[in-house]
């Protein structure tokens, strides 16, 4: 029998503010990427090669055909589906299925728990071991995808670069910078690299690179946030340029 | 310089209980236990308190303090202000005994469960060699003092007793991750982490690690890389093809 405790917890500090911060964060992102993916324009910047991120690659018909960098190898998208519908489930994916997100929004959104030694409202509990939260699993599947798409986020950057440098340069520069991080910070690329290994003493080039990642993966959270936030801000000086709203500063040309 | 501390302490036992309101010497460099021993000096010689080390290193001590699974040796009063209520409970996870006292034999039980290192047929203990580099993951493990605050914070058997006959709790799961990861021991954990011992019920929330009072990285260095060796088995495409071609196990 445990100690009669009634209240849900004792904590006194506010214990509340960190999931409440988290929930309106992930809340706000996720309009504004809504609201960005269903506007369908506003997404390419003809005179200076910008790509935001969010329709990065364009592989749809509707795509305008300078800012299908691979080709539209996919028809006209139904009704209202625009072209991020393609490439936002793996994103999303990657970040839903996440390590560091999975107990951010677990504790924000979900509540269980909403924070550490605070009771939980739910009267059952299993855990990721049964669908559809045993999903979480399939990380590693996202994590390939998305390195995937990294790489074409890198491409688009750097192709940008033909046309002069101006600053949505630097922003797109930054964003990959943090999108790279972030991706080989994941607790899968960890493990990928050498933490699967049970000898770093016979792999020393993968345990190199486990040690390196192991830094960057200390500061998960932090590159998750900062990332997230990047791409936003990135597509939204490109939207804001793509609609004549400001103009791009240019260094060189 | 000394003052009139306000506390607030479970006292009871199975049998029910509750807060009692106490005002005690607080004196400059104090931590709670020195209080809660106070207590027991001057006001309540029958409050049971286990404690052993004063050092945090015997892991006798923990309680939760404000509602916070903590140590009571290693919990300076100095992080309280003057005129603060100090609340001290007994682990919430766990059956009480008395006062500030509980039955912590879930985890003795859970630790039985683990079986115990196997090393390699034909070396002897004495012959055991391995690298640093090789033994340092597990290391990090041994430093937990099994004070069971992981245990006592987790939710999945604080807020859902039901539990606890399948979840070993990351104390456990930990305990598994150092054999696993240990460059000598030739037991395949991995099928039993998930299966026998819960690993699936970890939704990876992360407080083990916030009140490790050792500061081991318990969810990013064991149970995560953990899940992560069951989804190489279980759910990994390209480990499956790279198993195929190269005929690896």
């Amino acid at each position: 029998m445990r100690a009669q405790i009634a209240q849900r917890t004792l904590r006194t500090d506010r214990w509340w503010l960190p999931p409440l911060a988290t929930f309106v964060g992930l809340l706000l992102i996720s309009i504004y990427a809504a609201v960005r993916t269903f506007m369908g324009d506003y997404y390419w910047v003809d005179e200076y090669r910008y790509l935001t991120p969010m329709y990065s690659p364009c592989l749809s018909e509707e795509c305008l055909p300078a800012a299908a960098h691979f080709g539209r190898p996919l028809p006209e998208l139904p009704g209202f589906l625009t072209p991020p519908v393609v490439i936002i489930p793996f994103l999303l994916g990657f970040r839903v299925t996440c390590y560091y997100y999975r107990k951010a929004y677990y504790r924000a959104a979900w509540m269980s728990p909403p924070a550490c030694a605070v009771a939980e409202p739910h009267a059952k509990y299993t855990g990721e071991t049964r669908f559809p939260l045993i999903a979480q699993n399939l990380h590693r599947y996202f994590f390939y995808a998305a390195s995937l798409l990294l790489l074409i986020n890198v491409y688009d950057a750097i192709y940008a670069f033909s046309t002069g440098v101006g600053l949505g340069n630097l922003v797109l520069l930054v964003n990959v910078g943090l999108l790279a991080a972030y991706t080989l910070s994941c607790h899968s690329c960890r493990h990928i690299a050498g933490g699967r290994l049970k000898h770093f003493s016979k792999h020393p080039v993968r345990y190199w690179a486990w040690t390196q990642i192991s830094k960057l993966n200390a500061k998960h959270m932090q590159l998750a946030w900062a990332s997230l936030i990047f791409v936003c801000v990135t597509d939204l000086y490109v939207a804001l340029v793509a609609s004549g709203t400001i103009s791009d500063l240019r260094f060189v040309n | 310089m000394g003052y009139q501390g306000h506390f607030r302490v479970w006292r009871g036992s199975d049998q029910g209980g509750g807060l009692e309101d106490f005002t005690v010497e607080v004196n400059e460099g104090e931590v709670v236990l020195d209080v809660i021993h106070r207590l027991q000096a001057t006001q309540t010689p029958d409050l049971a308190v286990r404690w052993n080390c004063k050092a945090g290193k015997c892991g006798s001590c923990s309680a939760e303090i404000n509602g916070k699974p903590r140590l009571l040796c290693m919990t300076r009063m100095s992080v309280f202000a003057e005129d603060e209520t100090v609340t001290v409970t007994p682990m919430r996870t766990f059956p009480v005994i008395r006062d500030l006292v509980t039955d912590v034999s879930y985890n003795y039980e859970k630790a039985r469960e683990i079986p115990s290192f196997k090393p390699p047929a034909g070396v002897a203990p004495g012959e055991y060699r391995m690298q640093q580099v090789d033994v340092e993951r597990s290391q990090e493990f041994r430093k937990c003092i099994e004070c069971f605050l992981c245990n006592n914070t987790c939710h999945v058997i604080r807020d859902h007793e039901e539990n606890k006959e399948s979840f070993a709790g990351p104390r456990f799961l930990m305990r598994v991750a150092e054999l696993e990861m240990h460059p000598l021991d030739e037991a395949d954990r991995v099928p039993e982490a998930q299966s026998s011992h819960g690993l699936g019920l970890c939704n990876i929330t992360k407080c083990c690690t916030d009140v490790c009072p050792e500061h081991i990285k318990i969810t990013d260095n064991a149970l995560i890389p953990m899940k992560e060796r069951v989804a190489d088995r279980r759910y990994d495409p390209v480990v499956w093809l790279g198993n195929k071609l190269f005929r690896r196990n």
